[in-house]
């Protein structure tokens, strides 16, 4: 971009999700930058629409109508700006079309193949298999695998520099038995990005140039101890928007009209993710729930991790969360009955259509069940996944290095965990915030004390891509318009499941009024404090821990926020799940945290 | 003002037709540019590649992988059969030679030095696509395929699971209907009992007007997780026009089906409900073509009063109506959510306000 970041006072930016297009306009008005107003409108990927800039100009019409602005003249962006017409800088993300769908490949799964998991998921794809020499497949087995799954690219990691050549050589054989075709236009070869042993680029280019569009960067691991994922990353960047944004429909058009690349959305979150925690020195965990895939984002230590659980979402994917999660683990969240034949077929019918949006309040409440489980599973696939990852360059010694899965289940520690950010659809557009905040605390299970807040309205992926080229309006934007607090959850660990006992006492002092009183267990309490900090006193029983240890009190500054500040004294059952008795006992948290009116 | 577009299903009579008929990999094509075809037609055809086995000679013979070429008995391309030599050592001055067979029919497809190993691939799989409508052939896609169009009804459902069949179309509602090698039309929502009855029958396709969907799990033997469908190996290729749920076929879709009743049809139950949309079709050519036909214009799926629209999700799914008035600003609706809004009039008469993204536009 040419123009002087001085001179910038209107910024349009989109988001091309799977289910919609998010249009946003930032101006400079007294100096600052702000939010001013927002447009959407469905994703026109779907015949007779095949043309993504469609949704693109709709939602963009939507902020002409609203603002007034004149930004569209013959269906292009008016650039640069004039006083009451056109914007200065254009930018988009993107993850409609299934996103980037990519294979890996190393030579020890747990190893090089991790590294190239980590560098294709930070560079925000969603990984379908992970070849590796140690994997138990037989050859043909791999081969097939290749040519079933058809992805947009393969990463092709293995053996340090100087080390294994042969291992790497038998994965270049197997790719090159399966002479991959890509996803989009058989007329195109496939990127193989090649990140392994420097030693053996030559005869890996000699096995793979002929019969894909391979790409040699630097190794990923070019030591045991050292992982160097950048170099990957930005050429998954580049090749994404080469091949695969120009192979999807209407995607040449929208990146000619782009200031910037084209970024692909999960990558433009995870952006803002560790902006935050950054900024603020805290633990972070992130979710960004969309149509088709929900992105799980953890900062714990300065380590930042990113999953993708490429099928569960809100609309593409709705009915597979009802398959991984099951009616009754759904229908526990309803403060109504409803039978299995009716609850499956109106999920489905959100499958086949996804557009659409919940008119009655019954609809909304199985909406945000089915967002809960979406939510817990993704959360436990990320648990699960999270490894030690030191932003671009990591160093490990030897012995952290044979554990890198096992030391990184340790990594989400949900006592340490400060803040909890929640974006999508379902958090950012929920009717009522307090909705947004029981939805996070009920399926991530916060322990001790965290902080809740929302993107409000949906904007992170488009603030991510714009701290690329203009950080001061992106963290403007960011503070002031986007992130929303919604409040704290404080949620004791119990050693003991009994209910109706005492968990701990509370007190704290807030304009110059003093407050005190109890919570037995699964009882929750909702306590209205705006965004500033209370100085609490918390005295757990002695099964009960705050944060000090079993029985021990804690003085701490918690926050309020838009919800409040949430007491809760929900018991787990033996598998970790909230413990819910009948539908009274639902009803009665959803009417005390004023979730829905019951 | 912006334009609020319905994602409206095509249901349309007496319409130009187009088919891209393509080969998953490059091939050879079968016919001409002009050419008239029958659905059945082979129009391209190719070879997918065999499966692929590996023979680890260096490991076996017990020598380095750069020097695999001094053993091996066989070359790039060459076909083997069982128990040929593929390598052999030299064993003690000529005798007790080492010697490795192929365990396969197939053909040398590589032999890498860089890792002593010899690549085997089955028989190569042929490929053939037929035209699967009646039409001519308007393009041809080099080495890829060709483009058919013709002339008809096409009507695209929500959802189907199977591939492409062609056969007669049949109504159920007709008694003592012979079903085998057809396609059945049934205008109400159906189970799997119904399902496999027709199935059992013969029936090659059922176009239905709901389904349920834990039905469908049990067709499938798996609950569908993402709409993307079209390869499962079912006998019965089933479209769902409305949706899940009791829900009936609507009148203009039965009403078309019911006019071609003992035409041939050709349908195709895939469904991709993501980028690249495709929704499950039932084509049925014509062979003269109504000069007063009218192509599909896609502002017809713009939504403007009088429209008439399906609501496609409760309270009032599978509800008719017609768009009475467009209210400029976002309402707040019983879900407390903000949305743009029309106001519509239902066949009972009764008007009520539904979000725009849950209509559904009826094309006339």
């Amino acid at each position: 971009m040419n123009m002087q970041k001085n001179k910038v006072n209107t910024i349009l930016a989109t988001d091309c999700g799977s289910t919609t297009t998010k249009a946003i306009l930032i101006e400079k008005k007294q100096g600052e930058y702000r939010l001013t107003y927002r447009g959407e409108a469905p994703t026109t990927v779907e015949a007779p629409f095949e043309d993504v800039t469609r949704g693109v100009l709709n939602s963009i019409l939507e902020i002409e109508e609203l603002s007034g602005r004149k930004i569209l003249s013959d269906d292009k962006i008016v650039s640069p700006s004039r006083q009451d017409c056109g914007v200065d800088i254009y930018i988009s993300t993107s993850s409609a079309g299934g996103g980037l769908q990519m294979m890996v490949a190393g030579v020890v799964k747990s190893m090089t193949g991790e590294s190239a998991q980590r560098a294709a998921l930070g560079a925000g794809s969603i990984v379908m298999d992970i070849l590796a020499s140690n994997d138990k497949r037989l050859f043909h087995e791999k081969v097939k695998r290749i040519r079933d799954l058809r992805p947009d690219m393969i990463l092709f990691s293995g053996g340090v520099d100087g080390g294994t050549e042969s291992h790497v050589y038998k994965i270049a054989e197997v790719l090159e038995a399966a002479n991959p075709k890509p996803r989009l236009g058989v007329n195109f070869k496939l990127p193989v990005i090649y990140a392994g042993n420097k030693k053996a680029t030559d005869k890996v280019s000699e096995k793979l140039n002929k019969i894909t569009d391979l790409q040699i960067v630097d190794n990923i691991r070019p030591t045991l101890e050292n992982e160097n994922l950048q170099p990957s990353r930005d050429k998954i960047h580049d090749l994404f928007m080469e091949h695969v944004m120009a192979q999807a429909p209407g995607y040449q058009k929208l990146m000619d009209w782009a200031d910037a690349p084209i970024m692909p959305t999960p990558g433009a979150v995870g952006e803002i993710i560790k902006k935050i925690s950054k900024k603020e020195n805290i633990s972070v965990v992130g979710v960004d729930i969309g149509g088709a895939t929900t992105d799980v984002f953890s900062m714990f230590n300065g380590k930042f991790n990113r999953t993708v659980s490429a099928n569960l979402g809100m609309s593409y994917s709705i009915c597979n969360v009802l398959a991984e999660s099951g009616y009754d683990q759904i229908s526990k969240w309803l403060p109504f009955n409803i039978d299995e034949e009716d609850l499956t077929d109106r999920i489905s019918n959100k499958m086949i259509r996804p557009t659409t949006i919940p008119q009655s309040m019954e609809e909304l409440i199985i909406e945000q069940a089915l967002a809960r489980e979406a939510l817990r599973l993704s959360f436990d696939q990320h648990k699960q996944f999270a490894v030690s990852l030191k932003g671009v360059q990591q160093k490990r010694t030897i012995s952290e290095a044979f554990e890198q899965s096992s030391s990184g289940r340790t990594l989400v520690n949900m006592r340490d965990l400060d803040l909890i950010v929640g974006s999508g659809g379902v958090l950012s557009h929920a009717p009522r915030r307090n909705q947004s905040f029981m939805m996070m605390v009920d399926s991530f299970k916060p322990e001790g004390i965290t902080q809740i807040a929302v993107d409000s309205i949906f904007m992170m992926p488009q603030l991510g891509v714009l701290s690329s080229i203009h950080d001061e309006a992106a963290i403007e934007v960011f503070n002031k318009d986007c992130l929303v607090r919604l409040g704290t959850s404080i949620n004791p660990i119990c050693k003991s499941k009994t209910e109706n006992v005492e968990l701990f006492d509370y007190s704290f002092l807030y304009k110059g009024e003093s407050f005190k009183g109890s919570i037995v267990a699964n009882q929750v309490k909702l306590l209205s404090v705006p965004y500033e900090k209370v100085e609490f006193k918390l005295v757990p029983t002695k099964n009960i821990d705050l944060g000090n240890g079993f029985g021990e009190e804690v003085i701490v500054d918690v926050f309020g926020g838009e919800v409040g500040i949430m007491l809760d004294g929900r018991i787990k059952d033996l598998s970790g799940n909230i413990y819910i008795k009948d539908k009274n006992m639902v009803s009665d948290w959803y009417n005390k945290i004023k979730v829905y009116n019951l | 003002m912006s334009k609020s577009y319905t994602p409206g299903l095509k249901i349309l009579e007496n319409t130009k037709i187009v088919k891209e008929r393509k080969l998953p990999l490059k091939g050879d094509i079968k016919c001409s540019l002009g050419d008239k075809v029958k659905n059945s037609h082979i129009v391209a055809s190719t070879f997918l590649p065999g499966n692929i086995h590996m023979v680890n000679i260096a490991n076996q013979l017990n020598i380095d992988p750069n020097t695999i070429k001094d053993y091996v008995r066989v070359e790039i391309n060459q076909e083997v059969k069982r128990g040929d030599i593929l390598a052999e050592n030299n064993g003690l001055f000529g005798f007790f030679k080492t010697q490795i067979e192929s365990k396969l029919d197939g053909k040398i497809s590589n032999i890498s030095k860089s890792t002593g190993q010899i690549m085997i691939s089955d028989p190569e799989i042929p490929v053939e696509i037929n035209a699967y409508i009646d039409g001519s052939v308007v393009e041809i896609i080099k080495n890829e395929g060709v483009v058919i169009e013709s002339h008809g009804t096409l009507i695209q459902g929500i959802i189907g699971v199977g591939g492409e069949k062609i056969g007669e179309l049949v109504l159920a509602e007709d008694e003592n209907i012979d079903c085998k090698g057809k396609i059945v039309i049934i205008s109400k929502s159906i189970d799997k009992s119904q399902y496999d009855q027709y199935s059992s029958r013969g029936a090659i396709g059922i176009i239905c007007g709901g389904f349920h969907y834990e039905s469908l799990s049990e067709i499938l033997g798996y609950k569908l997780g993402v709409a993307i469908t079209g390869t499962e190996e079912i006998k019965t290729t089933l479209i769902v026009t409305e949706g899940f749920g009791e829900v009936e076929m609507s009148k203009k879709t039965y009403d078309i089906l019911k006019k071609y009743k003992s035409q041939t049809a050709s349908i195709n139950g895939a469904t991709q409900i993501r980028a690249g949309v495709i929704r499950p079709e039932l084509i049925i050519p014509i062979e003269r073509r109504d000069e007063n036909y009218k192509e599909f214009d896609e502002q017809d799926l713009v939504i403007k009063e009088g429209s008439k629209v399906r609501v496609i999700r409760q309270p009032y799914f599978g509800v008719i109506g017609s768009i009475v008035s467009l209210p400029k600003d976002p309402v707040v609706i019983e879900s407390e959510t903000k949305a743009r809004v029309a106001e519509v009039e239902l066949n009972s008469g009764e008007r009520k306000l539904v979000p725009r993204a849950n209509l559904e536009i009826i094309l006339d």
